[in-house]
């Protein structure tokens, strides 16, 4: 594989041309936000939150699903984008209904970091307040709705590393939503192992462990890339 | 008899040439030939009886042997249906019913039935500059042989003979054609990143999924030119190295799904499609899948995900599909109007093509002419007519005494052109300046009764309802410019909310991961560009200029309680 | 008119809308600095203090809670209206928290619960429950939003010092939504 050269907010930095933006930017110490994201899962490309500028294209390129090229000069952080990037997140806090404080993960969780490191102390754009449902019928988890930013972390994990493909999204636009298996409920799912993986995964509070009080669900999906290392040395 | 079968296979150009030849010679033997338009709008007022009455008709009167009755295509004014042509005479028959079929079978040597004329002399006809719908719906779509005898597959076959692959690419380069999906993008130029491309297989798709409200060009072309699409296919096929296609159609155009499959099946018998095409060396071979109408699996890398069988979400790109598209191989995506320019720019030439248009957009293009018009229908122009010519003389204007307004182009990520731009002219620059969008060639006519709020928020609810989910900024952002928008008509809006919208429209329009999102903010910033004031006149004096909101000069808020939040 | 020029100290108020009065609780934490606070700004209105009507010209108005009824509606209307800085302390004024919780399900769906089946005749009784509980400044124009469920008394101290001394606080990284 070929490593290229290439500048990151004026930083000179080589990286391999299979590899994107975001990772080769984390190597060199630059954070890029994101939240639908995760290693050793495939890249979706949907949260928006890793845009970045590239020098020569008016559009937008998103760290996580763009490679790097030779002389390729980016930056990943403007005025523009951390404005973008907070009208985004706080479009996640009015699609659902995230209530922090009574949250099993408040304190552990990704989009209420992000709401803090991009600063947002309010949410300007209206809340929707939607109807949502919570599943508990689950032995060992339970899904609230009101928390899933219909990332699909959970549903790539549990696809990709376990092999049940228990969840997907179902309908469209706004009326998007998580389900399991054909609709039905969690606890009544055929595919599902309980390996738990897709709770690690999650970013939010949306699925979490029975018997978990408000700020007690802690995650660690870090294992997901020991497992696809794993996966890698094997075949 | 409506039609001859042949049986042989074509395997040369002297092989076509003959068939040509004695099918002109079987047409010859009529003295009089009519067509009866069997395009979706006229079948569905039953052009299918009138059709089935001339034929006993002439039947009854003994006439069999000198009048031939064919299911012809689309004449494009569409309103007037069921319509029936007697080429020989000029003429042409609007609101046809099967009663009327004993008058038009004895007029056929003498006088018309004036009663049911249709002026086919006027501006709608004779402004028009047809290439891809040439045959003026005079062509039966479901026969082989009468599409060879107008000339049908002489370009694929003599793109094989005389051309190299690398030659037909040129060919397409120097036409200046551009892709009739909407962006505009070269075909030559694609065609040549797919040809680069080395892969073990390639594609090509022809995408006919065609969502945009109102517009239903490519419906029309694929049900009046099924061959010719699919020649234009193969001469893709050949020149980018692909042997296998696609054509990518939405179930609900069930007559062009129905003619496509059968013109695949047909051209596939007489050797025009599949292995060793006119005993030369192209394979390629065309497949039919159908869409379930979403309106985003128009977007290339969703329609791929949907032929691959998964759901038709949009991938970010690069990698291009010319790069890496169906199955993760070079592919080639282009619209049935693309495909449907190729035959001719292959017969008469790219030099000829490229005298059509303007310096920047090439040839004709379709548009379905609606909303606010005296003519509606299917329309074809060369690039660079005006908005005027095309709303004043082929469109015949605004009717009732009303005020034109607005032209809207470029469907739900189009934009809204006032009066002033008139002049301007309809290529793809000069839409883009306008904050419109050529698109696939939808053109909404709107008067002084279209309250432009309105109108934004009809393609933003279009826009949210059409939002695959993936991204966050179209499914979050398009739902609330949607409620926003409903709330300025309603009176609820405020200044504030106003600077939040368009502040949305921005983070929309730069952030979405696909056209559909980054198109969506369109209608609503070329309203807020050309009519702010009638924002203003919702938001600031609660009235609708239009009457649309609520009777010109009344209130347009609702009576509310104290309760609502 | 006393002959020495006394500058009047800045009047601070506190109000509490639909709240748990932990933000309000939190205020107290701040102990002894309070009372250090309280030699620099006047504490002219607060459910914490004895007074029945809200001043004509406050500076720092710190309000506790959502909006959720008409009586909340109109108490914050009047603030804004005699309040120079307003502030939104706290996830319930900043962002409705636990009293939006019933949001989704309607005004109507939530009485018939909290009241067993029939609707209480509710105006002659309690104030008019609005169909949202909503954040203050879907309402009135807010100046400084400080989130937190409560926010800490250190941050409470850090806001009113530094608005007292005419600055702009940086919550960053202090406080946060949930917290
Ligand atoms: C939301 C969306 C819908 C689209 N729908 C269509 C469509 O119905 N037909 C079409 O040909 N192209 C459509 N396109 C454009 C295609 O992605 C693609 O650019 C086009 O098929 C390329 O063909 P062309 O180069 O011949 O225009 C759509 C794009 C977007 C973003
Ligand atoms: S999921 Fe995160 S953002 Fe949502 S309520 Fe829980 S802690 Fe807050
Ligand atoms: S617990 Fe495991 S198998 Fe079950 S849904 Fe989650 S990831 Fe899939
Ligand atoms: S449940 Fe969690 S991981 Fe799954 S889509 Fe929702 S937020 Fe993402
Ligand atoms: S822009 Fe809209 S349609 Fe396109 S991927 Fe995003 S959500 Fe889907
Ligand atoms: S923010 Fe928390 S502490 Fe403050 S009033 Fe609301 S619930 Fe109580
Ligand atoms: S992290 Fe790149 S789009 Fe979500
Ligand atoms: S369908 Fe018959 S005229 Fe258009």
């Amino acid at each position: 594989m070929r490593v290229v050269t290439l500048k990151i907010n004026d930083q000179e930095m080589s990286g391999r041309e299979d590899e994107d933006i975001l990772h080769v930017a984390r190597e060199h110490g630059i954070e890029i936000p994101t939240l639908c994201q995760l290693d050793g899962i495939s890249e979706w490309g949907g949260c928006r939150l890793c845009l970045v500028e590239i020098e020569g294209s008016a559009k937008l390129s998103a760290a996580c699903v763009t490679k790097v090229s030779e002389g390729m000069v980016v930056n990943t952080e403007s005025e523009r984008l951390s404005g973008y990037r907070k009208t985004i997140v706080e479009m996640l806090f009015t699609e659902g209904n995230h209530i922090c404080s009574v949250c099993v993960s408040n304190n552990n969780c990704e989009l209420q970091d992000m709401s803090s490191d991009l600063k947002i102390d309010h949410i300007s754009l209206p809340y929707r307040y939607p109807a949502r449902t919570v599943d508990a019928s689950h032995d060992l988890f339970i899904f609230d709705a009101n928390r899933c930013i219909l990332c699909t972390r959970c549903v790539r994990v549990c696809d990709q590393v376990e092999g049940a493909h228990t969840w997907d999204i179902a309908g469209r636009g706004i009326q998007s939503q998580l389900i399991s298996d054909l609709h039905q409920p969690w606890g009544e799912s055929d595919s599902c192992t309980s390996c738990g993986k897709c709770v690690e995964a999650c970013p939010t509070g949306a699925l979490f462990e029975k018997g978990k009080a408000a700020g007690e669900m802690v995650k660690d999906p870090k294992f997901l890339v020991y497992l696809a290392d794993m996966k890698a040395e094997k075949s | 008899m409506i039609d001859r079968k042949i049986t042989q296979q074509i395997s040369s150009a002297e092989d076509l040439a003959k068939v040509a030849a004695e099918q002109l010679e079987w047409q010859a033997q009529y003295q009089h030939r009519v067509f009866v338009c069997m395009g979706t709008a006229c079948q569905s007022v039953q052009s299918g009886a009138v059709l089935a009455a001339l034929q006993t008709e002439i039947k009854n009167k003994g006439r069999e042997n000198e009048c031939l009755v064919s299911p012809g295509g689309c004449q494009g004014n569409c309103a007037s249906a069921p319509l029936v042509s007697v080429p020989e005479q000029d003429l042409l028959y609007q609101t046809v019913q099967p009663a009327d079929v004993e008058e038009i079978v004895d007029a056929l040597a003498g006088k018309p039935v004036s009663r049911l004329l249709c002026d086919n002399k006027g501006d709608f006809f004779s402004k028009q500059n047809r290439v891809v719908t040439n045959h003026r719906g005079l062509l039966n779509p479901e026969s082989i042989e009468d599409y060879i005898a107008a000339g049908g597959f002489r370009a694929l076959l003599k793109a094989l003979a005389e051309f190299s692959p690398d030659n037909v690419v040129q060919e397409l380069q120097k036409s200046g054609l551009r892709g009739r999906g909407g962006a505009g993008y070269p075909t030559g130029l694609k065609w040549s990143t797919v040809a680069k491309a080395r892969a073990e297989q390639k594609y090509v798709i022809c995408n006919a999924d065609e969502g945009d409200p109102g517009a239903f060009m490519n419906r029309s072309v694929l049900e009046d030119y099924p061959f010719r699409v699919l020649e234009g296919m193969a001469i893709a096929a050949y020149a980018v190295g692909a042997s296998k296609g696609y054509v990518y159609v939405r179930a609900e155009y069930p007559l062009a799904v129905e003619r496509v499959t059968k013109a695949i099946r047909s051209a596939e018998k007489h050797g025009l499609l599949g292995n060793k095409i006119g005993s030369m060396s192209l394979d390629f071979h065309v497949e039919i899948r159908l869409g379930a109408g979403a309106f985003v699996c128009g977007e290339e890398t969703a329609l791929i995900s949907s032929i691959e069988g998964g759901k038709g979400l949009p991938c970010p790109r690069p990698p291009y599909p010319a790069e890496s598209g169906l199955w993760g191989m070079p592919t080639l995506i282009n619209n049935v109007e693309t495909f449907a320019n190729v035959v001719p720019i292959i017969t008469n030439g790219a030099e000829w093509y490229a005298t059509i248009g303007t310096p920047r957009s090439k040839g004709t293009k379709t548009f379905a002419l609606s909303g606010r018009i005296i003519n509606t229908g299917l329309v074809e122009v060369p690039l660079g007519t005006s908005l005027r010519q095309m709303i004043f003389d082929i469109g015949g204007g605004v009717p009732d005494g009303h005020k034109f307004k607005a032209v809207q182009t470029g469907g739900p990520a189009g934009g809204c052109i006032p009066e002033e731009h008139l002049d301007a002219t309809i290529d793809y620059e000069t839409l883009m300046e306008l904050g419109s969008f050529m698109g696939s060639g939808g053109m909404i006519v709107m008067d002084d009764s279209s309250c432009m709020v309105d109108v934004a928020k009809f393609f933003m609810q279009f826009c949210a309802a059409e939002s695959c989910g993936k991204c966050v900024p179209c499914r979050v952002g398009t739902a609330h410019m949607h409620d926003m928008l409903d709330r300025i008509t309603k009176g609820e809006g405020t200044m504030e909310e106003l600077g939040q919208l368009e502040s949305l429209c921005d983070v929309v329009k730069f952030t979405s991961l696909c056209g559909l999102g980054q198109g969506a903010p369109n209608p609503v910033l070329s309203t807020l560009r050309f009519f702010k004031s009638e924002y203003l006149a919702h938001i600031v004096e609660h009235t609708c200029p239009a009457g649309v909101c609520a009777p010109i000069g009344q209130d347009i808020r609702r009576p509310t309680c104290a309760l609502s939040p | 008119m006393s002959t020495t020029e006394v500058k009047a100290l800045p009047k601070l108020a506190t109000v509490w809308l639909d709240g748990c009065s932990g933000c309000h609780m939190s205020l107290l934490d701040m102990d002894h600095r309070l009372l250090t606070l309280l030699e620099k700004v006047d504490l002219v209105y607060s459910p914490l203090v004895d007074q029945k009507h809200f001043p004509d010209d406050v500076d720092i108005t710190l309000v506790e809670g959502a909006v959720s009824s008409e009586s909340d509606l109109e108490k914050i209307l009047m603030v804004r209206r005699h309040t120079k800085i307003l502030v939104s302390l706290g996830d319930c004024a900043v962002t409705a928290n636990v009293p939006s919780l019933r949001n989704p399900l309607g005004v109507n769906a939530i009485l018939e619960r909290v009241s067993n089946g029939g609707l209480p005749k509710q105006p002659d009784t309690v104030p008019l429950l609005c169909a949202h509980a909503r954040p203050v400044h879907t309402v009135v124009k807010v100046d400084l939003y400080v989130p937190g469920c409560p926010p800490s008394a250190d941050t409470i101290h850090t806001v009113l010092t530094e608005l007292l001394a005419e600055k702009t606080p940086d919550l960053h990284g202090i406080t946060r939504f949930g917290l």
